[in-house]
């Protein structure tokens, strides 16, 4: 497994770092819940096969800036300055969790900037009968078996690089989980059935079969929410973060949905 | 110095077997431990102490703000305040305080305090926290990543609320208002003391010095674990070229007196483990919403690790509920609560006093499911052998942090009817 090249891109004045990887047609990917403070399979896998493009949300792993977008529309105009700025729009969006909800409001908001769209679980809906699991009061020791099946395939994500003994790695990791919660606290709700409705992008929902924070459940809202009706593909053996536990599988349905 | 009488208002009733069936005493507690028609004896008990601690001459009387929670029956200190207002006549009303983040608008703070401070003739000192974890990002579904600077906006917007004389507009970055001018406004010009209570963060700290308000560690775990972040406070005071003022700091302590002390560790072991026990019962899962501690105090942390081990820095957050001494021995051992002959304790407190550099001590002499005898007994044990070995302690420093009420001869007088008295007569 190759390292990508990495670039800087500006959003609000924060750096954002980006990631290319391969060639053919462009794929951006948006990461979910944790973000990505190394280089993965998974990503490896989408650039045997697309020019791989990945962007940091602000806040998550190699980037800043989540700390002046104060509500919804800030972090919309943020996301969408991001994918721009890194050369995506008018191409295929992928992403996971959160940042799947962030790549279905683009799809929704500016139809043109995305051509067909892969969901990982995503996160922007809230049905009170049925809730997600709360990601943010979990005891540290129980975060991992969340977020994956495999709860070796998260701490093998999160661990320091070997010889790291700066505070550093730590900070960045809990930014990134603040990040998220600033986008999405308290209940992951951001109203996006509200938008769902304009997404004319065909779309493919993937969910893992083990996913122990979003309910699969969840597909069906959004396809019932949506007027591109969305297509289903779970994975067997796959938590929340299916691109972590079934890296070879998610890719080759991505790529394959996209193609 | 100040001496000051505390009640957390804690639920007294909860079962022996709290802490194996019961995953939290906060946020998720649940509903049915909760019996409305005991709180009400317990709400009137515990007023009834207040004002009991208030005629025995404590200087002040402290209440606070705390939600879904087992030990804390006050989501609105407001209320019980402005009770004490009308049930007492020269002590300080300390309302420790109201975590300014959880008001739409926040201008709600600044015209109750008004109100608080009106009826008690100027007596009010406003306490802004910023609020635990459990109770602003959990219960009250605050983000955790912008918490502080939505509690720093709306310090900003109730202290013009109290100080402008025209109507203005508050153009925040969280909160706009076309029009702001509160009626009622404070008594005290230009306005209350402000205390901040905090944790061991050195932004409070800075901030408390740029602001020259009173920083009040309000810890549960005593003078010995409270050492090492009233050390950084001075530190820092002196780093920032401020005096040693005691008065600039406020401390809380368990306290149980008796006759001696193997009748102390009798009297008070069962409300004292019943607290530790049962009342810090916190699930850790409610400790560390992301953001809510500052990358800079994160970074301090991660740095004083081999510090903590060594025992020399105070616990992380998170830990605070997690390494608790809950046997009564282990208890007094770890200085959570002070026990002993009034004159030991006075010994002890003065010690604490003096080793810390703190002019406001804070007392709770009532806690966990202490009765409302045993409660009477401390507070009139305390205040006429303990008190006053303490009154003369920090003489030489200026309190400028204590409230300057109305003379008490142009007060009104307490209870204007007296409905019981007229239908005795």
């Amino acid at each position: 497994m190759s390292e990508p090249q990495t670039e800087t891109v500006e959003v609000n004045g924060f750096p954002c770092r980006v990631w290319r990887k391969g060639s053919g047609p462009k794929l951006g990917f948006l990461a979910g819940l944790g973000g990505l403070p190394r280089w993965t399979p998974f990503l490896d896998r989408l650039a045997e096969r697309r020019s791989v493009i990945v962007p940091s949300l602000p806040g998550y792993p190699g980037a800043l800036g989540h700390s002046v977008l104060d509500n919804h529309l800030d972090w919309l105009l943020a996301v969408r300055q991001l994918l721009a700025a890194a050369g995506l729009d008018g191409t295929d969006l992928a992403g996971s969790s959160v940042g799947a909800a962030f790549a279905a409001e683009m799809a929704a908001i500016w139809p043109g900037s995305v051509r067909r769209l892969a969901l990982i679980a995503p996160f922007g809906l809230f049905d009170e009968k049925d809730p997600p699991t709360d990601p943010w009061a979990q005891r540290n020791d129980a975060v991992a078996a969340l977020m994956c099946a495999d709860a070796a395939n998260w701490d093998a994500l999160k661990e320091p690089p070997p010889g790291t003994n700066s505070p550093d790695w730590a900070i960045e990791q809990t930014r990134a989980s603040e990040a998220a919660a600033r986008a999405f606290w308290p209940l992951g709700n951001t109203r996006l059935e509200k938008r769902l409705p304009f997404i004319t992008a065909p779309t493919l929902l993937i969910w893992g079969d083990a996913d122990q924070i979003m309910p699969q459940s969840y597909a069906a809202r959004f396809a019932s929410a949506m007027k591109t009706k969305p297509k289903l593909t779970v994975i067997p053996g796959a938590g929340h973060l299916a691109e972590l536990d079934k890296p070879n599988e998610v890719a080759a349905t991505i790529v394959e949905w996209m193609n | 110095m100040k001496l000051l009488w505390f009640h957390l208002m804690p639920y007294t009733e909860l079962p022996d077997d709290f802490r194996d069936k019961h995953p939290s005493v906060w946020v998720d507690i649940h509903s049915s431990l909760f019996d409305p028609k005991r709180a009400h004896l317990m709400y009137n008990d515990f007023m009834d102490e207040l004002e009991f601690a208030a005629e025995c001459g404590f200087d002040g009387v402290c209440v606070n703000e705390h939600h879904s929670n087992g030990y804390g029956l006050m989501p609105s200190p407001n209320l019980i305040a402005s009770a004490l207002s009308r049930r007492t006549t020269d002590t300080a009303i300390c309302v420790m305080g109201n975590s300014l983040a959880l008001y739409n608008p926040p201008t709600r703070v600044a015209e109750e305090f008004a109100m608080i401070d009106c009826i008690s003739g100027g007596r009010l000192i406003a306490g802004f926290p910023v609020g635990t974890p459990m109770d602003t990002c959990f219960a009250y579904g605050q983000n955790p990543s912008m918490l502080r600077e939505r509690y720093y906006e709306a310090h900003d917007l109730v202290m013009r609320a109290w100080t402008e004389r025209d109507t203005f507009a508050f153009n925040g970055r969280f909160n706009q208002q076309r029009y702001v001018n509160i009626w009622p406004r404070p008594i005290q010009d230009p306005h209350p003391p402000i205390w901040i209570p905090g944790g061991g963060s050195v932004e409070t700290w800075q901030w408390c010095a740029a602001k020259d308000y009173v920083y009040s560690y309000l810890s549960y775990f005593g003078y010995k674990a409270g050492r090492a972040t009233m050390d950084g406070f001075w530190k820092e005071m002196a780093r920032l070229g401020k005096d040693r003022n005691p008065y600039r700091a406020g401390f809380l302590q368990f306290v149980g007196v008796a006759e001696n002390r193997a009748e102390a560790m009798k009297l008070y072991a069962e409300a004292a483990e019943y607290f530790y026990g049962r009342c810090l019962h916190v699930s850790a899962k409610f400790a560390q919403p992301p953001g809510y501690i500052s990358e800079a105090t994160q970074r301090a942390g991660i740095e004083s690790q081999v510090a903590r081990a060594a025992g020399a820095a105070p616990p992380r957050y998170q830990d605070k509920f997690q390494m608790l001494g809950r046997e009564m021995e282990d208890i007094v051992e770890r200085g959570y609560v002070i026990i002993g002959s009034p004159d030991e304790v006075a010994e002890q407190l003065r010690e604490v006093a003096v080793n810390l550099n703190v002019g406001h001590l804070m007392l709770l002499l009532q806690f966990g499911n202490m009765s409302k005898d045993l409660t009477r007994y401390n507070t009139q044990l305390f205040a006429e052998r303990v008190l006053p070995q303490m009154k003369d302690l920090f003489s030489e420093w200026d309190d400028r942090w204590w409230p300057q009420p109305m003379p008490a001869a142009a007060r009104a007088s307490l209870s204007a009817f007296h409905p019981h008295a007229t239908a005795a007569e």
